[in-house]
């Protein structure tokens, strides 16, 4: 095999500059702010600023509130990820067994991923707020006493199925690719030995479908922790009851609600962390034990 | 040659029509109204823009009022404030704490050329707004009090006495079961801002103890007190009402006020600046006082709430000039008579108020006084002045948090109160420092 060497010395340095220069804008410097900042206690103006080590830190973690929100965001985020892959492996499968105008149907299905978060979920928003929403009178009237300004587990079901609702197309179309690369073969196989629609999907299409779903996994999660911000504070602003106030929205409230600066900055920190550590269990593990097709 | 000839030419002209363009300084008025009262603060820029010709006025709304408050903390610490911020009455307490950030609005309208008189406004107003030495701090744009609004056509259906409003709080929560169970409206009762009206003011109007140090005014070290007996009754009937949906809960803010407009609760109890929306939707609404709980020398007086505009510091002399010729403009008692009469805002100064009363205004508008009467009837007391705190915002955002708890049905409004009470002291001595 030829190596591949360039024979000038700077070019490569300039060719990744671009690269260096965003991370160091757009990562370094802010997460070495949010670090710098962990470590003080300011008042809301940067007027005075004091060192106090980790005290912001000791401050989060003997706080039950930091603990409830961390169960809120894993409730929110599973549920997220199992409603919208569900819902989409469920229209995947459909859209294949679809003849004419596959396509159309397709391209409808994409739509809803072009849609802001902010947007989506006033879109929810005016359908189920219980003061002017159509849908909420609808339910009220048929009996259901739906009131997610107070009730937080309907809260929490509101901003799931707005977050699932937008990730739903992103979802379909990795679903319809994986789909399309099952060997055709296999699945008529499989129908000459007897087997029908439910057991070939579960025996054949699911198995080769796993790769995808794992990735899927992985994405949706970190969507659901970390691109989910624009839905809760259009929705819910965290409530009723910090009911829907995730780990993220809670960074935001502290900081910049409660203008207690140090403290959201230490728990972006711990945020960080988090994804750091996502980041490398996927490198390592998921990369690694997942077969790509 | 001649392209150069051209270049510099045009590069002139556009340098010429820049700095004409220049000439009137912006003064850029970051605000938090939205309906009929966003509709007042554009029509009043350009009034003021067509009055004069070296300053601009330039409103921007930034969101809700606790919204509008971050955006302009944020902005003063990427040092890029707008000349005028609109704040709430809870944030008071945070923007007199950053002494630096601010000029006082006293200082703004002497280096404009202009005399400050405190006794042209009203005492209550300016009394809230000025520090205890008396300088006046921030201009009390919109100052309101909470009223009572109700439905007369859902009386008359329920069979109540659409000309008499209920007076205090427990012919209030009877007139909405009557409301409930007569079938008249799918709830009887709610309110807007449950920290604002149903604790600071409840405490104000009923002379009762809301914290230590005057609420806050003598000191910034306050131990809080709304969890005395007085308050556990008034919200535990408000518990036991919604459990029947009589009452229901709106939100944090005014989304109460959908409940009221759609026709779905007969009674609000509402900022009396919630009035240009109300009267927008043209139904058949009456005004009442506030309610209160019957008992000797009740009621007492209602606090200033709305929202002040203050000035932030670092700005050029140019631009406090023109925001000190804004404020004098907004003084005139043309318009603060008019901004009162269209918004149901109260007048801030003595003069709009007499020159609304000379005319047949009120006769022809009855109950468009009484929330001055509420908040000037008597003097106040120490627990009437006012609630002050470094971190309100937040407080109101604990108790709002345990009061939908305890609206669930999660818990009593006995524990809510402990529980809010316990978590505003720590969040207070956090804020202070200790």
């Amino acid at each position: 095999m030829q190596s591949v060497v360039f024979p000038n010395k700077i070019l490569p340095y300039f060719l990744v500059l671009p690269q260096i220069i965003l991370t160091v804008v757009f990562f370094f410097w802010p997460a070495s702010q949010a670090l710098y900042q962990s470590a003080m206690r300011e008042d809301p103006f940067g007027l005075q600023s004091t060192f106090v080590g980790f005290a912001n830190f000791s401050a989060i973690f003997s706080n039950g509130e930091y603990l409830h929100s961390l169960q809120v965001t894993v409730v929110f985020s599973v549920a997220t990820a199992l409603l919208s892959m569900g819902v989409a492996l469920l229209l995947a499968t459909a859209a294949d067994l679809v003849v004419r105008g596959k396509g159309f149907y397709r391209t409808m299905m994409i739509i809803p991923y072009a849609v802001a978060p902010a947007v989506a979920g006033m879109l929810w928003l005016f359908m189920f707020n219980p003061a002017m929403g159509t849908l909420a009178y609808l339910l009220r009237r048929n009996g259901i006493a739906w009131d997610p300004v107070l009730d937080g587990n309907q809260a929490m079901a509101l901003v799931v199925v707005a977050a699932a609702w937008k990730q739903i197309s992103y979802n379909f179309l990795f679903f319809v690719a994986g789909l399309q690369a099952i060997p055709k073969s296999l699945l008529e196989a499989a129908a000459i030995d007897g087997a029908r629609g439910a057991r070939r999907f579960w025996t054949i299409i699911f198995p080769l479908l796993a790769p995808t779903t794992f990735f899927l996994l992985v994405v949706n999660t970190v969507y659901a922790f970390f691109d989910t911000f624009g839905i809760i504070h259009a929705v819910t602003h965290g409530g009723p009851a910090k009911a829907t106030e995730t780990l993220v929205y809670k960074v935001y409230n502290d900081g910049f609600v409660n203008l207690n600066l140090g403290s959201s900055a230490a728990q972006s920190v711990v945020l960080m962390v988090i994804v750091i550590a996502l980041t490398a269990f996927q490198f390592r593990f998921v990369e690694r034990r997942v077969h790509y097709g | 040659m001649k392209t150069i000839l051209t270049s510099a030419f045009a590069a002139t002209t556009s340098l010429l029509l820049a700095s004409s363009a220049m000439a009137a300084t912006e003064i850029q008025w970051w605000h938090a109204m939205t309906g009929a009262n966003n509709e007042v603060v554009e029509q009043l820029a350009k009034e003021f823009n067509e009055s004069q010709k070296d300053y601009k006025i330039l409103p921007v709304f930034k969101g809700s009022y606790p919204e509008t408050l971050n955006a302009g903390i944020a902005a003063f610490r990427a040092k890029q404030p707008p000349a005028i911020i609109q704040v709430f009455d809870a944030g008071s307490g945070v923007m007199m704490g950053a002494q630096g950030a601010i000029v006082p609005v006293a200082d703004v309208l002497t280096k404009g050329g202009f005399k400050f008189d405190k006794s042209q406004y009203l005492p209550g107003i300016v009394a809230y707004y000025s520090k205890p030495d008396g300088t006046m701090l921030s201009f009390p744009y919109n100052s309101s009090s909470p009223i009572l609004y109700y439905n007369k056509d859902i009386f008359q259906k329920a069979g109540l006495d659409a000309a008499n409003p209920p007076k205090t709080w427990p012919q209030v929560f009877e007139a909405a079961k009557k409301i409930k169970t007569s079938g008249a409206a799918p709830c009887g009762f709610t309110s807007t801002w449950l920290t604002w009206i149903q604790t600071e003011n409840l405490a104000a109007w009923n002379n009762v103890s809301y914290g230590s140090n005057e609420n806050g005014l003598g000191g910034v070290d306050v131990k809080l007190a709304f969890n005395s007996d007085f308050f556990v009754k008034h919200f535990q009937s408000i518990a036991d009402l919604a459990k029947d949906g009589t009452f229901r809960y709106g939100g944090r803010t005014s989304e109460a006020k959908q409940l009221f407009t759609s026709a779905e609760c007969g009674i609000l109890t509402e900022s009396s600046g919630g009035l240009g929306d109300i009267i927008k939707t043209g139904m058949n609404y009456g005004i009442g006082q506030l309610p209160y709980y019957e008992g000797e020398g009740r009621p007492q007086n209602t606090i200033p709430g709305g929202a002040s505009l203050w000035v932030f510091a670092g700005k050029s002399d140019a631009e406090y000039k023109g925001t000190a010729e804004f404020f004098n403009f907004l003084s005139q008692t043309k318009i603060q008579a008019r901004l009162h009469q269209v918004s149901g805002y109260l007048p801030v100064t003595m003069a709009a108020y007499d020159e609304t009363k000379k005319s047949d205004f009120y006769p022809k508008n009855p109950g468009r006084e009484t929330p001055i009467q509420q908040m000037m009837g008597k003097p106040p007391t120490a627990n009437s002045k006012g609630v002050r705190l470094v971190n309100l915002p937040q407080v109101r955002d604990i108790m709002n948090e345990e009061f939908e708890s305890m609206l669930a049905g999660k818990q009593d409004a006995k524990t809510a109160l402990n529980k809010a009470v316990e978590r505003g002291n720590a969040a207070i001595q956090q804020a202070i420092g200790k």
